[in-house]
């Protein structure tokens, strides 16, 4: 059982979090000009980082959207952030 | 073996007797005594039968490492199967049965079945029992080999507790490391727990007399204790750290040896110090599995803690000079011991209660007991779990942990420091977080592995029946990886996970294969470290406490009107109203619905509310419908969809004003539609200008349906009346608090009534009353079910499923005209959305009984058939007057009309394809 820190509530056991994205990954628009593999690529696939990681989580209890950076080879959690800070 | 109690040594309570059974037979031990130390005590040879050649067995062991001594146990009427006689603290009354033998272990008719060894070795069963299927075979040779037997009764009355607990540092085993360790810490100012699976500290140092820092070895364990109390520790005895997880998480199982179930711990510590010792290895040579033939370190245990002497006339065979100590001390308690070199010993052979050893120089002799060492393993499993890896040691012959955890320390003899001052002296380094240089080591050991290709039977895995020939036949058909070893013979598999037979039985492959043993490598260690009652992993979450479930405010109405309650997404709901059979009232309800009214509390359908000057922005992003075109007052019926296109739910929405909408989704959707809303606001939108607020539980949802719904709202004296022109289909009106919704799930005139759920018991009340008069019932979510498949209304997730898109239940639209961007939207257009032989949906007439829900849709192929399609929903109707079926069905709407064959269970029926709404498909009820 890993324990995240969430930056609104704190840290937290992991079965209250959910796994939400890969940062930098932006969604392609619109429909009509986006081919199937470019959307395809959007939909599937997710980089699988050996070492530390940056990803989006969600903390389901409070509904907040956040930034981890994570090991995910020793499972050590390097540093969570807020997302509007970074995206305003 | 013919064991005794010796005066003078050993903690029990011979003052006290404690009386017990074993196979049937009545002996007697003291308070303190193990089930394994009362009956060495009391002289019983053979304990058990082995696993599959139902050889006689003894006890080898004295602890967690026990492979032969496992019983069933009946202690105040309740049965609990495989205990370890080693480990089961010893009850008044304790009722005990061997496992494998028939009738008992002293007295086995399979033993027969050891005179055939050489005919079955590993993988025998597996091999021969192929033809025509293992199933066939399986049971009965089950019974002959199996383990102990459990009993039904048992579970109901198993809640262990669990608790949670933090700590700084947490020390694992308290024998001399672990207490210096502890000590340390604690008085460094750290929160420290410190546990031990035995019922007293001190571990090795309570198996001999010995002198630590001056003074004798039981004043020194108090002194730590005291100390350790002093400063705050907190000490668990009788409990197990059996497995230690991500971020540093250790779980405990504590044992309560007044009948209270196990306790488990989480424990979540800063630092984890593992001073879990290290475990005793047999001998491998022929007969080794003879009764009487034990660990040295084991019999010294049974002296030193019960005041046991093992045997009176005993032959030591050890590999290394840390067994000298347990020679001495057998005899300073009275047996005749001779001492025997290692490469001497040829075998030994059991025979009327005494061993016969032939040594190589063609020597015989006989004695009651064998003692024998190969050495000791490191308890290394904590540290593996925990992702460390080991290193090899050639000067101690075993693998210790590399330094290579942060925050895991191994110290002591689970580092591989057999030596008091050096287990010490690691036990210092780990509490102040700083490595040294050890001292020298005062003790020597001699290779002793097992020899491939020696003759006679050599037991590697004792509780297995895994032989030395096993391993070498897994060699010659190329299972030389250890994974694949185990797998192939059952090499550690048993209840004892191999503690004492892992490391002989990769020495052994390293020798066949020419390989070193670091190069052959252990296999992986997982938790738990101990067989552990599923019971403590469980706790108290069974039954309603796994997942609790929700609860309608208006439960104890329904109750009160007869409601028959089921679980649906989650809530508890009426199903029907009504005792006695099912159907008759959920085709009652059904039918009363169309030709009066029903009346329903549906207070579980989701109500999510957006707000915001973005809030049109962002329902016309999240729906597949264009939303944004809504008048405030009104409301429209649309889709959500993942990214993939396929369907997440359906509902509708209504605009409550500019900036202000109310998400009406599926009662079990809820909580995920919540979710994927708001991660979407926090994505894709500037979150200062939408708002999602889930607001299910607020609001109760009263529904009133059918065609004299409106009649029983007018007078029902709500405070409020409703005409056709205030309230066409699809718009609200809101009064005082109170939002009416003119909105359908049966496809009959339908009005939704949401108010505060503190006043909804008034309302339903009231409702209930004036619906009284007009003929009205109570409905059901059962024959809800029945409404909504008669109009082709589909339910998410039951008609639909992760393929479906919404152009394949009829609304095409607006993937054909929607010019703005929508989740979902490129995938409705990939090559296989616009496939033409997508499943659609469509109905199913049939004559006679309903059709299965699930049974498919299947052509002739070739000489077999295909499925095209599915049912999805299927009931009788009392409104059709028959049977009705929703399918999901490939090219469906080009089949209207078709006959088609249904598969169910082997047998074949005929349906005719039709539209799904089977009932006014004008849809003139909404209005009549």
């Amino acid at each position: 059982m890993q324990i995240f820190k969430c930056p609104f509530c704190g840290t937290r056991n992991e079965t209250e979090f959910r796994y939400t994205g890969q940062v930098g990954k932006l969604r392609p628009e619109p429909a009509s000009q986006i081919e199937e593999g470019e959307w395809a690529k959007y939909v599937h696939f997710t980089e699988n980082v050996r070492g530390p990681s940056r990803e989006i989580w969600t903390h389901m209890t409070c509904g907040e959207v956040f930034f981890m950076t994570r090991d995910s080879q020793t499972m050590r959690v390097l540093a969570t952030e807020a997302l509007r800070r970074d995206t305003q | 073996m013919t064991g005794l109690r010796v005066s003078g040594y050993g903690k029990i309570d011979t003052s006290r007797t404690l009386r017990f059974r074993f196979d049937g037979n009545s002996y007697f031990g003291h308070p303190g005594d193990t089930v394994a130390s009362a009956l060495l005590a009391c002289g019983v040879r053979v304990v058990n039968r082995s696993f599959k050649y139902h050889r006689p067995r003894g006890i080898l062991g004295s602890w967690v490492e026990e492979p032969n001594a496992i019983v069933d146990l009946i202690v105040n009427a309740r049965r609990t199967p495989n205990c370890r006689a080693t480990t089961t603290s010893l009850l008044d009354g304790m009722e005990l049965f061997s496992l494998n033998g028939y009738p008992n272990a002293a007295c086995d008719r399979l033993a027969l079945i050891d005179k055939f060894a050489r005919f079955i070795p590993a993988s025998f069963y597996y091999k021969t029992f192929i033809w025509p299927n293992w199933h066939i075979y399986e049971p009965s040779i089950r019974a002959m080999t199996g383990l102990g037997t459990a009993s039904l009764d048992w579970q109901a009355s198993f809640y262990a507790v669990q608790q949670n607990i933090d700590c700084d540092v947490l020390v694992v085993g308290g024998g001399a490391a672990g207490l210096a360790a502890a000590k340390s810490s604690a008085q460094a100012g750290k929160s420290v727990i410190l546990v031990d699976d035995r019922d007293a500290f001190g571990g090795w140092l309570n198996e001999g007399n010995h002198t630590v820092e001056n003074i004798s070895s039981e004043a020194w364990i108090r002194k730590q204790i005291e100390a350790l109390q002093v400063a705050g520790a907190r000490m668990l005895l009788r409990t197990t750290a059996f497995g230690i997880y991500d971020h540093n998480l250790v779980t405990l199982n504590q044992v309560h040896d007044d009948g209270r179930q196990d306790t488990l711990h989480r424990v979540r510590a800063r630092l984890v110090i593992l001073a879990t010792g290290a475990i005793e290895r047999p001998l491998t040579f022929s007969g080794n599995d003879s009764p009487g033939v034990m660990c040295a370190q084991a019999a010294a245990s049974y002296l030193h803690r019960y005041g046991v002497l093992v045997g009176k006339n005993i032959a030591v065979a050890s590999n290394n000079t840390l067994t000298d100590e347990v020679s001495a001390a057998m005899r300073r308690a009275g047996a005749e011991v001779s001492c025997i070199d290692v490469s001497e010993l040829d075998n030994v052979t059991y025979q009327h209660n005494d061993l016969k050893l032939q040594l190589r120089n063609g020597i015989r002799r006989s004695v009651d007991t064998v003692l024998m060492s190969g050495g000791f393993t490191p308890t290394v499993h904590l540290h593996c779990q925990a992702g460390g890896k080991l290193d090899w040691r050639d000067d101690i012959l075993a693998f210790v942990p590399r330094s290579d955890l942060e925050d895991v320390w191994t110290i002591g003899a689970a580092a591989g420091e057999f030596n008091l001052a050096r287990a010490l002296e690691s036990a210092f380094e780990s509490a102040s977080g700083r490595r040294t240089k050890l001292g020298d080591r005062s003790w020597h050991l001699q290779s002793a592995w097992p020899i491939p290709n020696s003759k006679g039977r050599q037991w590697i895995d004792f509780q297995n029946d895994v032989t030395l020939k096993d391993i070498e036949l897994a060699a010659r058909e190329n299972m030389v990886s250890v994974e694949h070893l185990k797998r192939y013979t059952t090499l550690g598999m048993a209840n004892d996970q191999g503690k004492t037979s892992n490391m002989p039985g990769l020495a052994a492959m390293a020798a066949i294969t020419g390989k070193t043993i670091p190069e052959t490598g252990t296999t992986t260690y997982r938790p738990p470290f101990v067989p552990i009652p599923l019971g403590s992993f469980a706790g108290t979450q069974s039954g309603e406490l796994f997942a609790p479930i929700k609860r309608l405010s208006l439960e104890n109405e329904h109750k009160a009107s007869e409601a028959v309650f089921r679980e649906y997404g989650g809530w508890l709901r009426p199903a029907w109203y009504g005792r006695g059979e099912a159907q008759q009232h959920v085709q009652r309800e059904a039918r009363i619905a169309r030709t009066s009214a029903g009346l329903m509390d549906s207070s579980p359908l989701g109500k999510i509310e957006i707000f915001g000057p973005d809030a049109a922005k962002f329902v016309d992003f999240v729906y597949y419908n264009t939303m944004s075109t809504l008048k405030p007052g009104a409301i429209r019926y649309g889709f959500l969809l993942s990214e993939t296109g396929v369907i997440l739910d359906d509902g509708v929405l209504s605009r409550i004003s500019e900036n202000h909408f109310v998400v009406s989704c599926s009662s079990s959707h809820v909580e995920s539609v919540t979710l994927a809303l708001d991660i979407w606001r926090q994505d894709q939108f500037d979150a200062d200008r939408v708002f999602i607020l889930n607001s299910t539980a607020q609001w109760a949802t009263l529904n009133v349906t059918g065609p004299r719904s409106k009649d029983i709202i007018n007078s029902a004296s709500l405070g409020f009346t409703v005409d056709d022109d205030a309230l066409p289909h699809m718009n609200f009106v809101s009064f005082e608090g109170v939002r009416i919704s003119r909105v359908s799930f049966t496809g009959d005139r339908s009005y939704e009534i949401n108010v505060s759920s503190n006043e909804a018991g008034d309302y339903w009340k009231k409702l209930t009353n004036a619906g009284r008069e007009y003929g009205a019932c109570l409905l059901g979510l059962e024959a809800l079910l029945i409404l909504r498949a008669e109009k082709g209304l589909i339910v998410v997730g039951k008609d639909t499923d992760g393929e479906t898109m919404p152009h394949d239940i009829g609304f095409p639209i607006p993937r054909q005209k929607k010019q703005k961007e929508y989740v979902g939207k490129r995938s409705l257009f990939t090559d296989e959305a616009n496939r033409a032989d997508r499943r659609t949906l469509v109905g199913l007439s049939v004559d006679g009984h309903p059709l299965a829900t699930g049974s498919h849709v299947v052509q002739h192929q070739n000489s077999g058939y295909q499925s095209i399609g599915f049912v999805t929903s299927s009931y009788v109707s009392p409104n059709t007057g028959g049977p009705i079926a929703m399918a999901m069905l490939r090219e469906g709407l080009r089949r209207i009309g078709d006959t088609v064959n249904v598969y169910h269970l082997g047998e074949i029926r005929t349906a005719v394809v039709c539209n799904a709404c089977v009932l006014d498909k004008d849809w003139e009820r909404l209005n009549a």
